[in-house]
């Protein structure tokens, strides 16, 4: 087990190192930070000077290294267009994100459980017929657009709920406006959680029928039965662990799939988070930003696929106690 | 005529015509793909000739409202193009992107698997733990991120020049893990048939081995995941379209008009995000429902009933 | 043969699989007796319905499999009438099974003694501590050592042939009046077979309990077994004491199969072979089915199927040459 901790989290910094390569390599090749620091009218000479004394005249190693060190610290460079850290930019717009994440990930989990195992079990009631069928619809449909079309029943149409912004917000801890404490901040969050539940839902309600399919037609499930189990037992106790193993891998996945839709619902719903911010900085070609949400991402990613990863391997025994995989 | 015989007497024929969705679909699909790669022929009016948009003409609904003009069956969006004609170029657009991303992809993931699954050891193991950390950053991120990347190093306007092999390259490029990973999982299971120890034996080499042998029997589980994947690159070119890493809306993409479109909705004029809308929806799920059926079919599942 | 002192009496028990292209019969009237204590062995070649029939007797058949007619009299009643939920409390309680695979019978996520203590709390009106305690002496039964310590082990901790101990001890925990073993050496080592085998035939002598032994293999049914019961494509060719069956033969295909093994063969001989092969269930000739492959094969061979009856040798055997 402990070999098997270790190995994950060399994996997870070696990820991270390439993410930052990559990052750097950005930065490096797109834009002039000479340019934006001094503005035009600036001589050539005085120009080659500034580069040398910023050190943009080191090898590319240096340089990277010294990216790094500076990215541990925090400095993720400076945001062009908000005059401000792009580190300290990104920490103001997260909350947004992570609270429109979270909404969308109690809806995704409280109902793809349930209708995905029944749909296993039961697959041919036409309660499951219509849950598949939903599916590939919700599937075939991209986020942006039921986005709209959600803003377009229910705002534009029926004039229930809000189509724009967070609504009404409450500082819970400084730096950090949530909106779950207020009834407005609440119905500004109802519209964009449906719009991208939309489509991780019939994800998982997919995903979990076909794991629950696949256990049931299992060996032990048979040795269960033929034990005299109650049929609630064996659902419960004996497929639904086995079922809940390769979900969460293929689930922790998803995360990425999340964040990426996490970017266009924003934009539709004018949601102040990181996913407008980037969509704006590509925009505005505010390089820094664009490089600081990158690497931002990419250490949200891999710490949370290698969690996921270290939570797979305690909950398995067969990895648990051989560690390995 | 003997192959078509065969065609028509094939359990694939038989099995298509018996399942309606997999029918309604395909047909759906048929009518959609005539009409856009026909759109020089068959759109009453040509988006792209700026000579015949007048913008006095913007903003016009459907042909059935009261407002409507019965030169635009449709409706006219913002700047008086007909929504129909426009809707049918920009189709043609995305399935183009679609299918020449998936044939990108398709290459790469088939070369890298094939490569992979064969030859082992540590070329394998760091190519599938890339494939494997591409693929957690789901493709949908990575595209958005090589869309970024491409529009901050060419420039704005050169990406939209470019548009098209742009977008094909970076879904492309963004999607091939995952037949990677499909193919690599087919190789190992076919490197333990007999068939290429016999091969191996003969002193055949492993480049030909891999490609003459071992490659067409992975094709299966290719066609299975390759439906997929265009009704995926269509999605993706859709999303950053709309989210303006895609199609510009001088050529727009369907995407592109839903974006354009959207602004729209408050002011009334609903028709420009809808009718889009609805095709890229029609579109995605006929291919998304053909591949299920494909899928079904192609697996060698005995008591099905 | 009269119902009422059989442990287990089949009788003409049919089972069909509907597929898209029509039904398969996988099992064809097949009759059989199991007195208390008894140990029968079913034997026959891969896919000619032995384990179906095992499935068969406790409704577990797959999908879209079904007993399409006959009885299972057991304990005074007919199975194949009982509810779902009455038949569950006869399954592991009254009549254990053992399957092929352990590997693949144990549920790797959870630990032995859960899968054994779940069985007894399934059944009984006892405690966790009661069940432990059962599950425990259980273990010690089928020799495997160190018993407390396996109870919080999970099934990938052991060897195979452990692995089908541990299976046999889940058998027993009810001390249950019949266990139906299917193939249950045939995924373990040779040099284990005998081992578990072993076991079977002791566990079953003293706890006095009714043994079905499915399997192809002549030599394990030879050393466990009182009675042997011969199938071929869906139905039962002969029955008879194990002695008879094997030294005695009478039906063509039960010959054919003794006349086949090695060691009935002199040295430097030539092996003997059946031609031909068994017939799937989707394409059983009219008549009797082993009738294209046996030497002895008549016109009324190829017309009537040959009713399950009794012979002089004082064995049951389907055939019409043999009255």
């Amino acid at each position: 087990m402990f070999a098997f901790i270790v190995r994950r989290i060399t994996q997870a910094i070696l990820v991270m190192l390439i993410i930052s390569l990559i990052g750097f390599a950005i930065k490096q090749s797109v834009g002039d930070p000479i340019r934006e620091i001094t503005g035009i009218s600036v001589s050539a000479a005085e120009r080659e000077a500034l580069r040398e004394k910023l050190g943009l005249n080191d090898p590319f190693l240096v340089q990277w290294l010294r990216f790094i060190g500076k990215a541990l610290q925090g400095d993720l460079g400076n945001s062009f267009y908000f005059k401000r850290p792009a580190l300290q930019v990104i920490l103001t717009k997260a909350p947004a994100t992570l609270e429109l994440v979270f909404s969308t990930s109690i809806i995704v989990v409280l109902l793809s459980v349930p209708i995905g195992i029944y749909a296993a079990v039961r697959p041919r009631s036409w309660l499951s017929r219509f849950f598949m069928g939903a599916s590939i619809v919700g599937v075939s449909i991209p986020v942006f657009l039921s986005a709209i079309l959600l803003i377009y029943v229910f705002s534009v149409g029926l004039g229930w709920l809000p189509s724009y912004g967070r609504g009404e917000l409450v500082e819970i801890v400084p730096g950090w406006q949530s909106g779950y404490f207020t009834i407005d901040g609440l119905k500004h969050l109802i519209l964009p959680s449906i719009a991208l539940s939309s489509i991780m839902l019939p994800l998982f309600i997919r995903l979990i029928r076909a794991e629950m399919k696949e256990v049931l037609e299992t060996e032990y499930i048979k040795f269960a039965r033929a034990k005299g189990l109650k049929p609630g037992r064996i659902l419960f106790v004996h497929a639904f662990k086995n079922t809940l193993l390769p979900v969460i891998t293929v689930g922790g996945v998803q995360l990425g799939t999340l964040i990426a839709f996490t970017i266009l619902t924003e934009t539709v719903f004018q949601w102040k988070g990181m996913g407008s911010m980037f969509i704006e900085s590509v925009e505005r070609a505010d390089t820094d930003l664009m490089v600081a949400y990158l690497v931002f991402v990419g250490f949200i990613f891999v710490t949370v696929n290698t969690l996921v990863d270290l939570v797979y391997g305690l909950v398995n025994p067969t990895v648990r106690i051989s560690g390995r995989k | 005529m003997s192959v078509w015989r065969e065609v028509k007497q094939s359990y694939f024929l038989y099995s298509f015509l018996r399942d309606p969705l997999a029918v309604a679909s395909s047909f759906c699909l048929l009518i959609l793909i005539l009409a856009s790669f026909g759109a020089p022929l068959v759109a009453p009016h040509n988006p792209y000739d700026t000579t015949t948009i007048d913008i006095m003409d913007a903003e016009l609904p459907p042909l059935w409202h009261e407002n409507g003009d019965n030169r635009f069956l449709l409706g006219t969006d913002s700047q008086g193009r007909d929504m129909l004609s426009t809707m049918l170029y920009g189709m043609r657009v995305s399935i183009i992107i679609g299918l020449g991303a998936v044939a990108l992809q398709g290459v790469m993931g088939i070369l890298v698997g094939l490569v992979a699954g064969y030859k082992g050891g540590q070329l394998e193991a760091l190519l599938m733990r890339m494939a494997d950390v591409q693929l957690s950053f789901s493709t949908y991120m990575v595209a958005i991120f090589f869309g970024a990347l491409f529009q901050a190093a060419f420039g704005m306007g050169m990406y939209e020049r470019f548009a098209i092999p742009l977008l094909i390259m970076i879904i492309g490029f963004a999607e091939w893990p995952q037949y990677a990973r499909t193919v690599r999982a087919s190789v190992m299971a076919e490197k333990k048939k007999e068939y290429v120890e016999a091969a191996r034996v003969i002193g055949l080499r492993s480049s030909r081995i891999m490609w003459r042998h071992i490659l067409p029997n992975t094709m299966t589980s290719v066609l299975v995941i390759s439906t997929v994947q265009v009704a995926n690159a269509i999605m993706s070119e859709a999303a950053l379209s709309f989210i303006g890493l895609g199609m510009p809306v001088t050529r727009p993409s369907l995407g592109s008009l839903i974006k354009a479109g959207f602004d729209y909705i408050f002011s009334g004029s609903w028709w420009i995000t809808l009718f889009p809308g609805i095709a890229l929806v029609l579109l995605i799920l006929s291919i998304n429902l053909l591949g299920d059926w494909l899928r079904d079919f192609l697996n060698p599942k005995l008591y099905k009933e | 043969m009269n119902n009422r002192d059989q442990l287990l009496s089949v009788k003409d028990l049919s089972i069909s699989f509907k597929l898209r292209r029509g039904a398969l019969t996988a099992v064809n009237r097949v009759s059989f007796d199991l007195a208390k204590g008894e140990r029968l062995g079913l034997v026959g070649e891969s896919g000619a319905g032995k384990s179906v029939t095992g499935f068969g007797i406790l409704n577990l058949v797959s999908k879209p499999g079904r007993i399409t007619g006959g009885s299972i009299h057991f304990e005074g009643r007919d199975l194949t009438r009982l509810s779902e939920e009455e038949l569950r409390r006869i399954r592991g309680n009254r009549i254990s099974m053992i399957f092929q695979d352990p590997m693949m019978t144990l549920n790797p996520v959870l630990t032995i003694g859960t899968q054994m203590e779940e069985t007894l709390l399934a059944h009984r009106n006892i405690s966790r501590r009661e069940a432990a305690a059962i599950a425990l002496d259980r273990i010690r039964k089928v020799a495997i050592s160190s018993p407390e310590k396996r109870l919080k082990q999970y099934p990938h901790e052991f060897s195979g042939g452990m692995r089908q101990r541990i299976v046999i001890a889940i058998a027993l925990l009810t001390s249950p009046a019949l266990i139906i073993a299917d193939e249950p050496t045939t995924a373990l080592d040779v040099t284990i077979q005998a081992d578990i085998l072993e076991l079977l035939l002791h566990l079953c002598e003293s706890e006095q309990m009714g043994l079905i032994l499915i399997t192809h293999d002549l030599a394990v049914v030879s050393q466990v077994t009182d009675r042997i019961a011969v199938m071929y494509a869906g139905m039962i060719m002969e029955t008879g004491s194990t002695e008879q069956i094997i030294t005695k033969p009478q039906h063509p295909y039960t010959r054919g199969l003794l006349g086949a093994l090695p060691q009935n063969i002199p040295r430097g001989g030539r092996l003997k072979q059946i031609p031909g092969v068994m017939p799937s269930p989707s394409s059983i000739p009219p008549g009797c089915p082993f009738g294209d492959r046996c030497l002895s094969c008549e016109d009324v061979c190829r017309r009537e199927v040959p009713p399950l009856t009794p012979k002089e040798a004082g064995c049951l055997a389907a055939c019409h040459l043999l009255d």
